[in-house]
């Protein structure tokens, strides 16, 4: 069997092709810059409408396939910017009709869990996901991902991204705070939020501006604020890997990427005698071929939609879903 | 010394009173070592173990005179970051609370929330609140434990927080009855505390919604 999935949760529009057997046959990204500011979802969503015929030609040519050969459509129907998940829905939609194909819908989260499971090799990690639009801690338990701790404001992705606005550094932010953080010596001290496994980054972020206005400098704050940060999520990560006793930890979404981060969460997994994953780039960031793996998945082990039940879900929890396969 | 429990943030160590306290002493303590994290910068890994280490000691000894059974403190020690500790006997609640007959069950979650009202009407929160916190012993008390995120904090926020993060913990590890579970634990928890308890109720399902991943105003066209 032959799954098409297609992301459209945020910035991204991807579209991923995946057999059965877990290869990956195509994965092509089309990725929305804002001239400036942040995403905005209306623009994103339009991006993603003008690029999802190039995007859908050139995965089934990069796969060597004919559209014909697709067996069922996935897509991210949440969580997500409403605009952008309408947009991929849409697309999802036409395809399924078209290739007269069955068309399933994917939990975003649930999908960076399942491709780093397939391609690392983690059989039941606790993960931290981590991203510009979510931050939590998952374990799977009965039948579900259950969520042990998230955020209670706003995600790490979008703290450093709006931190890095606001001192006049450009979008995405991530890289660069981490770029200067490298510089950063003094350590000032930041609000450090947990709230039994749960965290909080706004007031964070708030006193990190703050503490750039009064002069303090830009890479010591840049250090501190990471350090103070990625020191909160490692340890609520610590603290759900000490509560279910399990024997992995994988890191994912597109803040894995910061080398930091990684070698916090690599020092608390050894600590724990645990095994530590990280999928490559390119699966960490949001792409189609989370959706059709975990689309893939959910198909054949019985899950079935009609089309008037594809409906998205901005705020779609992770732990709704009923996960079949496991 | 041996090795009981390696937490999260904690190592906890079960030793002769004896040894660790006085030789006249008899019976067993538990030694609650914060340890040093590699993975924090050595600023803020300080920080966080001396500041839990003095407010968990503090907030155990004023618990237990607000009515909420906790463990006796023997022992402070602020440069190695240790307590010296009651040990207390019994099963985890978070083992044996799925297993109970729900009358009992029930009994058990009233008196839950009657203790957390007792925490809260002295102005503290448990800040982790969660069924491994707590303990039940052979005698029906049940103590609650490891306040090393506690905090002294009379806020409705506070106080809401505490709440939520209990009925979070329940939907985590014990989804079959958290509802149940959840529901006698604010009904022992407004029965001690009143009427004032309602807004506290209010807030803890307001700081619900806020949450990120929280159904709300999602449009009927998609």
């Amino acid at each position: 069997m032959i799954c098409l999935g297609i992301e459209g949760t945020a910035h991204t529009f991807g579209i991923g092709i995946v057999d059965s057997r877990g290869n990956i046959l195509a994965n092509v990204t089309k990725t929305y810059l804002p001239k400036q500011g942040g995403i905005h979802p209306r623009e994103a969503a339009q991006f993603h409408a003008a690029n999802a015929k190039t995007a859908l030609v050139e995965a089934l040519k990069s796969a060597k396939l004919k559209a014909r050969d697709i067996d069922l459509v996935a897509f991210s129907a949440g969580p997500g910017l409403g605009p952008c998940l309408r947009t991929a829905a849409t697309a999802a939609r036409a395809l399924a009709c078209w290739l007269d194909v069955p068309i399933i819908s994917v939990n975003h989260c649930i999908a960076h869990i399942e491709i780093g499971r397939l391609i690392e090799g983690a059989k039941d990690p606790v993960t931290l996901y981590v991203s510009g639009g979510n931050t939590q801690v998952i374990a799977f338990d009965a039948g579900r991902y259950r969520v042990f701790g998230e955020t209670l404001d706003i995600p790490i992705g979008n703290c450093l991204d709006v931190f890095a606005r606001e001192v006049g550094l450009p979008h995405p932010g991530g890289p660069q705070v981490e770029r200067l953080a490298r510089e950063g010596e003094n350590y000032i001290p930041l609000p450090y939020v947990v709230k039994g496994m749960d965290l909080s980054f706004s007031g964070l972020m708030t006193e990190a501006v703050r503490k750039y206005k009064d002069g303090a400098d830009l890479r010591d704050i840049c250090f501190s604020l990471q350090e103070t940060a990625f020191a909160a999520l490692v340890e609520v990560t610590e603290r759900a890997l000490a509560h279910t006793e399990k024997r992995e930890v994988m890191l994912t979404g597109g803040v894995a990427a910061n080398q930091r981060l990684r070698e916090m969460m690599r020092l608390m997994a050894e600590e724990h005698g645990a095994r530590f994953y990280v999928p490559p780039r390119e699966f960490c960031q949001d792409c189609g071929a989370n959706i059709a793996w975990t689309g893939l998945l959910a198909y054949t082990h019985g899950a079935r939609q009609r089309l008037e039940e594809t409906v998205v879900r901005q705020r779609w929890r992770t732990d709704e879903v009923d996960i079949l396969w496991r | 010394m041996s090795l009981i429990k390696k937490g999260a943030e904690a190592n906890l160590y079960l030793e002769d009173f004896s040894k660790v306290l006085h030789p006249a002493g008899a019976g067993k303590v538990i030694v609650k070592h914060r340890v040093s994290k590699e993975y924090r910068v050595p600023q803020l890994d300080l920080r966080l173990r001396e500041s839990r280490t003095a407010l968990e000691a503090r907030l155990l000894a004023d618990a237990k005179v607000a009515g909420v059974p906790t463990p006796a403190v023997y022992e402070v020690d602020r440069t190695g970051m240790r307590l010296v500790l009651e040990f207390v006997e019994g099963e985890r609640v978070k083992s044996v609370l799925d297993k109970l007959k729900p009358a009992q069950r029930h009994k058990l979650c009233r008196l839950i929330g009657m203790q957390i009202a007792r925490l809260h009407k002295a102005g503290m929160v448990h800040g982790d609140l969660t069924t491994s916190n707590m303990i039940l012993t052979k005698n029906g008390k049940v103590y609650f434990v490891d306040f090393g995120l506690g905090e002294y904090d009379r806020s409705l926020e506070a106080r809401g927080v505490d709440l939520h993060l209990l009925k979070r913990a329940l939907q985590s590890t014990h989804f079959r009855i958290a509802d149940k579970a959840y529901a006698a634990i604010i009904a022992g928890y407004r029965d001690e505390l009143g009427k004032s308890a309602d807004d506290i109720i209010r807030r803890a399902e307001e700081i619900e919604r806020r949450g990120r991943y929280v159904p709300r105003e999602e449009r009927t066209w998609t």
